[in-house]
């Protein structure tokens, strides 16, 4: 009895339509989230994520309608982020259907904000998500950097440090998405993933970077629970099945 | 007519998806937390997210442990899903805190020992050779979403292991129970659900 790899498919959702891009920036359009979701769910999809990336406020509400029909309609976990602001967002998420919720701009902004969701929602339904680079400037930390504005912008941060204060206060899981990696299918940041699981006893989704079925076994050796991706899934270059087949036949439980 | 079934409301978590999957499955779900309903109804849902004390303050708050307690002492069935599960032991720790809790099921919950928690993810479990609850879907993974526990040793227990070996549902009389989640677990969840709910007429 092994808890299986989990292999997660993204959906960026943009007004209540799935979108994603190379590197967050060149949009293209690949469907209603809730139909794909039920695709998924039928392919053998493990959990869900919805990255909300609609720019105002106003479109928010069509979010939450997602989530919730999304929540009738599939069986299986969902995890919305994206926008996500304060402990008031994460409950109506959760009212909404949502199981877990990842916090990531607002959290860098105010930390206080993971602790004070934890204690109120407990630690299973609060995700960090980090967005992380290689960082520009050499020689402080370990080498990989949070951002933010999808990558554009560095803070300073040291990303592996910011992933062990999450969990200090109290995330239970963290998405480490490569900002290099993303959108290149040129394969996940190996080593971004063993440098957060060295420091981190939650989960660790890998995320960014995914392009053949050989990408997702290394990640997994370096120490992800669970593997991301996007595009590939969307646009039909990997099925979840294909990438199943491959974890297994690398010597991994999956289900 | 479809089985009445009442998942307790005390404030704990997403409770859509357990009344979307007991629809699903054919029972006529009410989300409350009126005990009178609770006490009427065919089949009791505990559900639970969170911490232990937290849930059973909720539970308290609404009258929730007497409820249960009432039903089960007139062989009516219940169903504990996640810390609702949890719940129903006599207490769980939680960073050296013990909390009393609606005490149904003898053992206490606590810290799972494993390099990763939470235990978050499919997992296989090893239900006792009787059991009704896992007809058909004995061989399935189910979603586990928990960082606590209970030590193996009761009747009627199904068991998984991360890290050690823990209690992943209980099947006594009218008393069922699961650490995982039935209403996240896809097609196994739902058939789950559907021999519980098939039980209650």
């Amino acid at each position: 009895m092994t808890v299986a790899v989990r292999v997660i498919p993204c959906l960026d959702v943009d007004a209540g339509r799935v979108v994603k891009g190379v590197n967050f920036r060149d949009l293209r359009d690949a469907g209603d989230p809730v139909e794909m979701a039920q695709v998924y769910d039928a392919e053998g999809a493990d959990e869900l994520v919805f990255l909300d990336i609609t720019a105002s406020s106003d479109s928010r509400e069509t979010t939450y309608d997602v989530v919730r029909r999304t929540a009738e309609q599939v069986f299986i976990p969902l995890t919305v982020g994206g926008g996500v602001r304060s402990v008031e967002d994460v409950d109506r998420l959760l009212r909404a259907g949502a199981d877990k919720v990842s916090f990531n701009t607002a959290a860098i902004a105010r930390p206080a904000l993971l602790q004070e969701a934890a204690r109120r929602f407990g630690s299973q339904c609060i995700v960090l998500s980090v967005d992380a680079r290689r960082a520009r400037a050499a020689g402080s930390g370990s080498g990989f950097e949070v951002t933010t504005h999808g990558g554009r912008k560095g803070t300073g941060i040291d990303a592996v440090e910011w992933s062990a204060r999450g969990q200090e206060l109290g995330v239970g899981e963290i998405l480490l998405n490569s900002m290099d990696a993303d959108g290149t299918r040129q394969g996940y940041d190996v080593a971004m993933i063993e440098a957060v699981r060295a420091v981190v006893s939650v989960p660790v989704i890998a995320s960014g970077g995914a392009g053949a079925v050989g990408d997702f076994a290394p990640a997994v050796l370096a120490g992800a629970d669970a593997v991301l991706a996007a595009s590939v899934f969307h646009f039909g270059t990997l099925s979840i099945g294909e990438v199943k087949a491959a974890l297994r036949a690398a010597g991994q439980v999956v289900r | 007519m479809r089985p009445r079934v009442v998942v307790l409301d005390y404030g704990s978590g997403n409770l859509r998806s357990a009344e979307r999957a007991l629809d699903r499955v054919g029972a006529d779900v009410t989300v409350t937390d009126d005990t009178d309903t609770a006490a009427e109804c065919d089949g009791l849902v505990v559900p639970g997210v969170g911490a232990f004390a937290a849930c059973m303050e909720g539970v308290r708050r609404v009258g929730g442990d007497v409820a249960v307690r009432s039903r089960v002492a007139a062989d009516r069935p219940v169903l504990g899903i996640c810390v609702g599960m949890q719940v129903l032991y006599d207490r769980g720790a939680e960073h050296g805190v013990e909390t009393v809790g609606v005490g149904v099921l003898t053992g206490s919950v606590e810290q799972l020992h494993a390099p990763v928690l939470p235990h978050m993810g499919w997992n296989t479990v090893q239900p006792p050779p009787q059991t009704h609850l896992f007809a058909g879907v004995e061989g399935e993974r189910f979603y586990f979403v928990h960082s606590y526990g209970v030590r193996p040793g009761g009747a009627g227990e199904t068991v998984s292991e991360h890290g050690e070996r823990f209690v992943a549902g209980v099947e006594h009389g009218a008393l069922s129970a699961t650490q995982f989640h039935p209403e996240k677990s896809g097609e196994a969840g739902l058939h789950l659900l559907d021999n519980w709910v098939k039980s209650l007429s």
